[in-house]
């Protein structure tokens, strides 16, 4: 309950995402072996680099951009936060929307990631439920700390010509895409879809300042 | 240094205060999730300031002047008080099993783990769970019931609402005797909880366009996941598939240009010509719209 809960949870669901990294992906790979060898692999590499361990940003988006990135289809994960608008962008719109998008969840993760590298916490892979013809599976991962009940980490990934690939992740149950439906929707219906590319660029050149309450309350 | 501001703080609160009060009930988007939207922004405005003044700074000083060994004993003492009405309700919600691992938890920890500072209990395996009436009402069949942000309190539903009321109610802390420790625990456990939360809500400025909607979305999502301990019915899947772009393969990733570039530019520039001939493999496979697809690429290509 209390205020805590969601800005923790919204907070640990960006968070979890920078644990997902690369193995070098062959087609084969199955999408929860994938998602245990690149969380592992980023957690090794966080625990035996000084440089992020102190906040070396530049670092850190270096480390995402090769390991974690390959990995997620930002077009899908665009789209599933667009929502139903997605459909009426066209090709340049869904273009800069994704390259936008892109930005904003590079930028958050890789706060989310020096933030992870003090923690000392247990990865619980739990076994994959699906059929090997599936083509759209939810990997779960657990975070277990002391003190705390279990962290859920569920990965909605799809395979596609590249291999599996993430298109949505939900922390603690509150998925990053339907999080950012609301709000989306509520800026494209007030200025269309190149007001949410406006917006996006803003926050993006902002640095990742927040929007302003004051900001919020122009809306109407 | 934090005393000092304070009284300046106080003011400034104050003076959120009544501004929120007074815009607040400007602003609404027609949730129905959230009818009373404009309240509930002058209540998050008021919070946020509150936060800023007196919250986090507290927290802030509270995290760097007691070291971490003392504040997780803090963490677990007051966790393990919890574990009593966890159980409860676990209880309350037919889960036998976990409601009786809660209290042999509670068992472990006050006895082993010495007036429950550790947590012994998880090292047994014995994990925790998290539950408040607020769920028992959700897993008996209540709905949300609108959209709540309380002032101090935060975020919640009228369903919660009511809930937190036995919270508070039953809350052995608040039961406590003389009053003096009592509120000095209850400040001591708020105090740890915020700390806590202190990357957390980074985070959350860094990711939200505008923070009341993130963060009453997250809310009502994270809700909803506790109630049916993590395994909520599934909605409508949102689902669209769109073919990987070409910066997302692995291959691309390796080139060390890209890696390279500052922060504050695109991290991402399309990848040189090479990518062409592996993209149009990807449209091939079992794209919706391969021909808008190829236009999506060029049209990111081209951009300055």
């Amino acid at each position: 309950m209390i205020p805590a809960g969601s800005v923790i949870a919204a907070g640990a669901a960006i968070a979890a995402l920078g644990f997902c990294a690369a193995v070098r992906a062959q087609e084969a790979t199955p999408p929860d072996i994938l998602v245990k060898n690149v969380m592992l692999e980023v957690a090794d590499i966080i625990r035996n680099d000084k440089d992020i361990q102190s906040g070396d940003r530049k670092k850190v988006i270096a480390l995402i951009e090769t390991k974690v990135v390959p990995h997620f289809n930002f077009a899908s994960m665009t789209a599933s936060a667009v929502g139903n608008s997605w459909g009426k962008a066209n090709p340049q719109q869904k273009a800069r929307l994704t390259d936008e998008f892109r930005t904003l969840m590079v930028r958050t993760y890789a706060s989310a990631i020096a933030i992870a590298a003090y923690k000392d916490q247990k990865l619980d892979f739990r076994p994959l439920r699906a059929k090997p013809t599936d083509t759209d599976v939810t990997v779960n991962v657990r975070v277990l700390q002391s003190g705390a009940a279990p962290v859920r980490i569920d990965y909605d990934m799809e395979k596609t010509a590249r291999g599996w690939k993430v298109w949505d992740v939900r922390v603690a149950d509150i998925s990053l895409t339907a999080n950012y439906r609301t709000e989306f929707a509520n800026i494209v219906r007030d200025s269309g879809i190149d007001g949410l590319i406006k917006a996006l660029e803003a926050k993006n050149k902002s640095g990742g300042r927040p929007a302003t309450a004051a900001t919020a309350e122009k809306k109407r | 240094m934090a005393e000092a501001g304070l009284g300046l703080r106080a003011r400034a609160l104050l003076t959120a205060l009544a501004l929120a009060l007074a815009s607040g009930c400007a602003t609404t988007n027609g949730d129905p999730r959230d009818p009373l939207e404009g309240f509930n922004r002058s209540m998050y405005s008021f919070n946020d300031a509150f936060d800023e003044a007196i919250g986090r700074p507290v927290a802030t000083a509270y995290k760097t002047v007691i070291p971490e060994p003392v504040r997780g004993w803090v963490r677990n003492f007051f966790g393990n008080i919890d574990d009593v009405f966890i159980g409860v309700n676990n209880m309350l919600q037919g889960k036998i099993l976990d409601g009786w691992t809660d209290w042999v938890r509670f068992a472990f920890n006050t006895t082993i783990g010495i007036v429950g500072i550790n947590d012994v209990a998880s090292d047994m395996g014995l994990e925790k769970h998290n539950e408040d009436f607020g769920q028992t009402f959700g897993r008996w069949g209540a709905r949300d019931g609108a959209y709540l942000v309380w002032p101090f309190i935060g975020p919640s539903t009228v369903r919660d609402t009511a809930g937190g009321f036995l919270d508070w109610y039953f809350d052995p802390v608040g039961r406590h005797e003389p009053s003096g420790v009592r509120t000095f625990a209850r400040l001591l456990r708020a105090t740890g909880k915020r700390a806590d939360l202190l990357d957390a809500s980074r985070i959350l400025e860094e990711a939200a366009l505008d923070k009341y909607v993130f963060q009453r979305d997250a809310h009502l999502q994270r809700r909803r996941g506790l109630i049916f301990d993590g395994n909520p019915p599934r909605e409508r899947s949102s689902h669209v598939r769109e073919e990987p772009r070409a910066d997302a393969t692995p291959e691309n990733a390796e080139a060390p240009a890209r890696v390279q570039l500052p922060i504050a530019d695109r991290v991402f520039e399309e990848p040189a010509a090479q990518a062409v001939p592996t993209q149009r493999e990807g449209v091939e496979h079992e794209s919706r719209t391969p021909a808008d697809h190829a236009a999506v690429l060029a049209a990111g290509r081209s951009e300055p």
